[in-house]
C-alpha cells in the first residue's frame, strides 16, 4: 500500500478518545473511520484494536458481519443502484446490467481505472422515483437503461 | 434560549400557535423535504423560493417552509399554497419566480401547475383528492405541515405538552392504563401490544433501565419510519420521553440506519433544540424528571431489526439474535430492563397521552386500533406514503387512494410484510387491514410495506427476489434458518430455469414447516411465507414453471425463448446488429408480398435470451414466448 494512513488525523483519534469509556463504542468507531476513509483499512483498524484495546479478530468479526462496512477501497465516484423491491420491479436489475457492460465492472466492484465503484444496495427510501441509483449520494430517479450512459459520462470524461 | 418550565412551555405554545398552524400570515409556501422530493430538487426549489420573496419584497407577507413528506411521492416535488389549498405538482426550480410572482404576489393561482385528478379539468380541494381523501393523519398529523427543524412549530402544535401533562399529573401505571385504553400494538409488526410490553419493563427493579426506539427500517420497498422522522423528529422524541417515564428509565437510544443521513441529521437538530429549551435532558421542564437519549447507528443488517439482534448491535458486536427468554424488558441492554419500540408506535404516543386511549381508539377494528402508515409502492399510479384508519380494505388502497395499477394494466397481487410477508390476491382486496386478518390470509402487517405487482410480474421471480434477500440477510446463528432459506431458494431457482418438479412443491412445504418451528428469530420464521403464499394463491402459475416450463409474465429468462414473425419483420436487420450473440440472420426465404427484404431468423440453440431483439424491433415482429 503506497499511501500512508498512519499516524491517524487528530480528529479521529479525538473520537476514539471520548467514545472509548461508552460502552458498545465499536460499531460508531468504525462508522467514524469509514467515513474518514471512505472504507476500513487495515493499518487504521490495528490502531483502533490498540486504543480501543478490543481484540483484532473481534473488531473483524463486527466488520464483516454489517453490509455497511467495506474493507475494500472504494472508487472515486460510488455508484449505487437501488434493488429494494420497488425498484427491482421497475428493472433495477437493468441498470445494473447497462452499468456493468459500460464500465465493466459489476456489483461489489471496482472499475479498473479506479474511477468508480458499483454497489447494488437496499432500499433507499425513494419509491417513488423508482428505479433510482445515486452517483455520491446524489438521486437520479425515474431511469431506464438508455439514461445510463449520458448520466456516468460527465464523470468518465473529469480529468 | 432560557430552559422552558412547565408554565412558559404554555405561554410559548400559544404565542406560536398561530404561526405553527400557518395562520399568522396572509400567505404560507410549503415544500415538501421527504426523501423523494429533497432528492429532486425539492431543497433547490426551497433557496430559490426563498430568494424570491425577497426579490420581490414579500418578506412579511408570506413563510416559505420546508416540512417533511406530503406523501403523495409520484407527484413530486410538491408545492403547497395556504390559506387557499393550491396544491403545485411536478414543480421545477425555474418555477420559484412565477409561484411568488403570481400566487404570493398577484393572487392568481398557477392553472398549469396544479394538480388534477386523471380525467378532471378542475382541480379541487385537497382534502378531496382522491389520494387523500380516505386517509386520516395521526402519526402524520405534523409530517408535511411543520418545519421539522424548528421546534417552535412543533411546540406551537401542542408539541411537549404530553410530556408537560404526564410528568405533572400522571403516575407511571396511568400512562400505562392510558395505553391500555388506546389498544396500540406495536408498528414494527408483530403487533404486540404496547402497555403490555411497557408493563413488564415496569415492573422490575433495577438502577438502570433503558428505552430505544427501533428506527432500522430495513424492510426494502418501506420509508415510513424514515418519513416519520425526517417530518416530525420531536414527536418521536416525545413519545420515547413518555414511554421512559411510564417504565422508569432515564436513558433512551434512538438505532437508526446509517443509509438514512437526512433523517439522522432531522434527529440530531431536534435533540440540541429540545436540549437548549429544557424539554430534554436533566431535569426536563423544571420538574426533576431526567432523560436523554443518545443517536446509535446501524450498519445495514437487516436482522438487527430484531429486538435481541438491535441491543447486540447497539452494544457494539454482531447483530445477531438470541434465544427469548429472558426478554429485553427483563434482560436487555447491558443485562438492564430494556423496551423497544417502533418509530411510529412512539410517534403515535404524544397524541394518546393529549387526547386519551379512548379517542384514538375511536378509528380502528376491534382488535386493532388507530391508524397505520403505509408505504404504497411497485406498479401502482400513486405511488407514495399513506395513512389510513385500521380496517380500511386493500381494495380502498390500492383502488381509492392508489389509483389502480400504473398505465392501466391488470392488478395481479399486492406484497405486505416486505420479505417476511405473503404475496395476496385480488380475492383478498375486500379484506379489512388489521393484524389478524393478515395473518389468517398468510401474510402479515409488518412495518407498513405494500408493494403492488401487476400483470407483468412473475410470481417466481418475485419470491427468488424476497428469499435471495432472506438469505443474504440471515445472520448464520441458527441452523434452520441458515440452511433452509438457502434450499428454498435453490428450489426456486431450479424452478425459474426449467428444471422444476412435482416434488418440488412438497420439499418447500417440508422445509417451510422446519424454519417456521425452528429457526431462532423472526426472521428465519417468516423467510418462507412469500414461498408458501404462491403455493397457496398462484398454485396454477406456479405448477406452469414446473410442467410446462412456461413463464407467462416472461420474466423468467431461462423459460423463454424468442422468435421472429415473418408476416410482420420487414427485414431492416436492427435486432441482428443489436444480437449479442450473433444469432439472428436473414433467412433463405424469398422476401414475402409486398417486402422488400426477406425476413430474419434467430438460431433458438445460440439465443442467450437477453431481450434485446424485442426491445429493438420497431414494427413488434419479434415475439416472446
Amino acid at each position: 500500500m503506497s499511501e500512508n494512513l498512519l499516524p491517524l488525523p487528530g480528529d479521529l483519534v479525538a473520537f476514539i478518545t471520548e467514545w472509548k469509556p461508552k460502552p458498545g463504542n465499536l460499531v460508531m468507531v468504525l462508522h467514524r473511520v469509514q467515513e474518514t476513509y471512505g472504507y476500513i483499512p487495515h493499518e487504521v483498524v490495528v490502531e483502533v484494536s490498540r486504543l480501543l484495546e478490543i481484540p483484532l479478530a473481534k473488531i473483524y468479526g463486527v466488520v464483516t458481519f454489517y453490509h455497511f462496512f467495506s474493507l475494500k477501497k472504494p472508487g472515486k465516484h460510488k455508484i449505487a443502484v437501488c434493488m429494494g423491491t420497488a425498484c427491482y420491479l421497475k428493472g433495477g436489475q437493468a441498470l445494473l446490467d447497462e452499468i456493468a457492460s459500460i464500465l465493466q465492472c459489476r456489483a461489489g466492484e471496482v472499475s479498473e481505472d479506479g474511477k468508480f465503484s458499483v454497489d447494488s444496495v437496499r432500499c433507499i427510501g425513494c419509491c417513488g422515483l423508482a428505479p433510482v441509483l445515486t452517483i455520491d449520494g446524489k438521486v437520479y430517479g425515474d431511469l431506464t437503461p438508455a439514461k445510463i450512459a449520458g448520466l456516468i459520462a460527465p464523470f468518465q470524461n473529469e480529468s | 434560549m432560557k430552559k422552558l418550565t412547565q408554565e412558559t412551555l404554555k405561554q410559548l405554545a400559544d404565542e406560536k400557535r398561530a404561526d405553527a398552524n400557518h395562520q399568522a400570515l396572509p400567505k404560507y409556501v410549503l415544500v415538501c423535504g421527504g426523501t423523494g422530493c429533497h432528492a429532486n430538487t425539492g431543497k433547490e426549489i426551497y433557496d430559490e423560493l426563498q430568494k424570491e420573496v425577497e426579490k420581490q419584497g414579500a418578506a412579511g407577507k408570506v413563510k416559505v417552509i420546508m416540512t417533511g413528506c406530503f406523501g403523495f411521492c409520484e407527484q413530486g416535488p410538491i408545492v403547497k399554497v395556504l390559506p387557499h389549498e393550491a396544491f403545485y405538482v411536478h414543480v421545477k426550480v425555474s418555477d420559484a419566480a412565477e409561484i411568488i410572482r403570481e400566487d404570493i404576489v398577484g393572487g392568481r393561482v398557477i392553472e398549469r401547475l396544479l394538480y388534477k385528478e386523471p380525467g378532471q379539468a378542475v382541480a379541487g380541494k385537497i382534502d378531496d383528492m382522491k389520494f387523500y381523501k380516505k386517509q386520516r393523519r395521526v402519526v402524520l398529523r405534523n409530517c408535511g405541515f411543520i418545519a421539522p427543524e424548528d421546534i417552535a412549530e412543533y411546540i406551537g402544535r401542542d408539541g411537549y405538552a404530553a410530556i408537560a401533562k404526564v410528568i405533572a399529573t400522571m403516575k407511571p401505571d396511568d400512562v400505562i392504563e392510558e395505553m391500555k385504553k388506546s389498544g396500540l400494538r406495536g408498528r414494527g409488526g408483530a403487533g404486540f401490544p404496547t402497555w403490555m410490553k411497557w408493563n413488564f419493563c415496569k415492573m422490575q427493579i433495577a438502577d438502570q433501565k433503558y428505552m430505544v426506539c427501533n428506527a432500522d427500517e430495513g424492510d426494502p420497498g418501506a420509508y415510513m419510519d424514515r418519513s416519520t422522522i425526517e417530518g416530525d423528529p420531536h414527536a418521536v422524541l416525545e413519545g420515547l420521553m413518555i414511554a421512559g417515564f411510564a417504565i422508569g428509565a432515564n436513558k433512551g437510544f434512538i438505532y437508526i440506519r446509517a443509509e438514512y443521513p437526512l433523517a439522522i441529521e432531522r434527529l440530531e437538530i431536534a435533540m440540541q433544540q429540545a436540549r437548549e429549551y429544557g424539554v430534554l435532558g436533566d431535569d426536563i421542564l423544571g420538574t426533576g424528571f431526567n432523560f436523554d437519549i443518545e443517536i446509535r447507528l446501524g450498519a445495514g443488517a437487516f436482522v438487527c431489526g430484531e429486538e435481541t439482534a438491535l441491543l447486540a448491535s447497539i452494544e457494539g458486536e454482531r447483530g445477531m439474535p438470541r434465544p427469548r427468554p429472558p426478554f429485553p424488558a427483563i434482560k436487555g441492554l447491558w443485562g438492564k430492563p430494556t423496551c423497544v419500540n417502533n418509530v411510529e408506535s412512539l410517534a403515535s404516543i404524544p397524541y394518546i397521552l393529549l387526547n386519551g386511549g379512548e379517542e384514538f381508539a375511536k378509528v380502528g377494528t376491534e382488535k386493532s386500533k388507530g391508524t397505520k402508515v403505509f408505504a404504497l409502492t411497485g406498479k401502482i399510479a400513486n405511488s407514495g406514503l399513506v395513512e389510513v384508519p385500521m380496517g380500511t380494505t386493500l381494495r380502498e388502497i390500492i383502488f381509492d387512494i392508489g389509483g389502480g395499477c400504473k398505465h392501466g394494466k391488470k392488478f395481479k397481487a399486492v406484497q405486505t410484510g416486505g420479505p417476511s410477508g405473503g404475496v395476496l390476491t385480488e380475492a383478498h382486496l375486500d379484506t379489512p387491514i388489521d393484524y389478524d386478518n393478515l395473518i389468517a390470509v398468510g401474510s402479515m402487517m409488518g412495518s407498513g410495506g405494500m408493494i403492488v405487482m401487476d400483470e407483468d410480474d412473475c410470481i417466481v421471480d418475485i419470491v427468488r427476489f424476497y428469499l435471495d434477500f432472506s438469505v443474504d440477510e440471515s445472520c448464520g446463528k441458527c441452523a434452520p434458518c441458515r440452511i433452509g432459506g438457502r434450499k428454498l431458494l435453490n428450489i426456486l431457482n431450479k424452478i425459474a430455469e426449467g428444471k422444476g418438479e412435482d416434488a418440488d412443491v412438497e420439499q418447500i412445504k417440508t422445509i417451510a414447516d422446519a424454519m417456521r418451528k425452528a429457526s431462532l428469530c423472526a426472521l428465519g420464521q417468516t423467510t418462507p411465507n412469500p414461498a408458501l403464499s404462491i403455493i397457496r394463491y398462484f398454485n396454477d402459475e406456479l405448477l406452469v414453471h414446473i410442467r410446462d416450463k412456461k413463464c407467462p409474465a416472461g420474466k423468467c429468462k431461462k423459460l423463454l425463448s424468442f422468435a421472429i414473425d415473418k408476416t410482420k419483420c420487414i427485414g431492416c436487420g436492427l435486432c441482428a446488429k443489436k444480437c449479442p450473440a450473433g444469432c439472428i440472420a436473414p433467412s433463405s426465404e424469398p422476401p414475402a408480398e409486398g417486402k422488400k427484404r426477406s425476413p430474419y431468423v434467430i438460431s433458438a440453440s445460440d439465443c442467450l435470451k437477453c431481450g434485446e431483439c424485442f426491445s429493438a424491433c420497431k414494427f413488434k415482429a419479434v415475439v416472446k414466448g
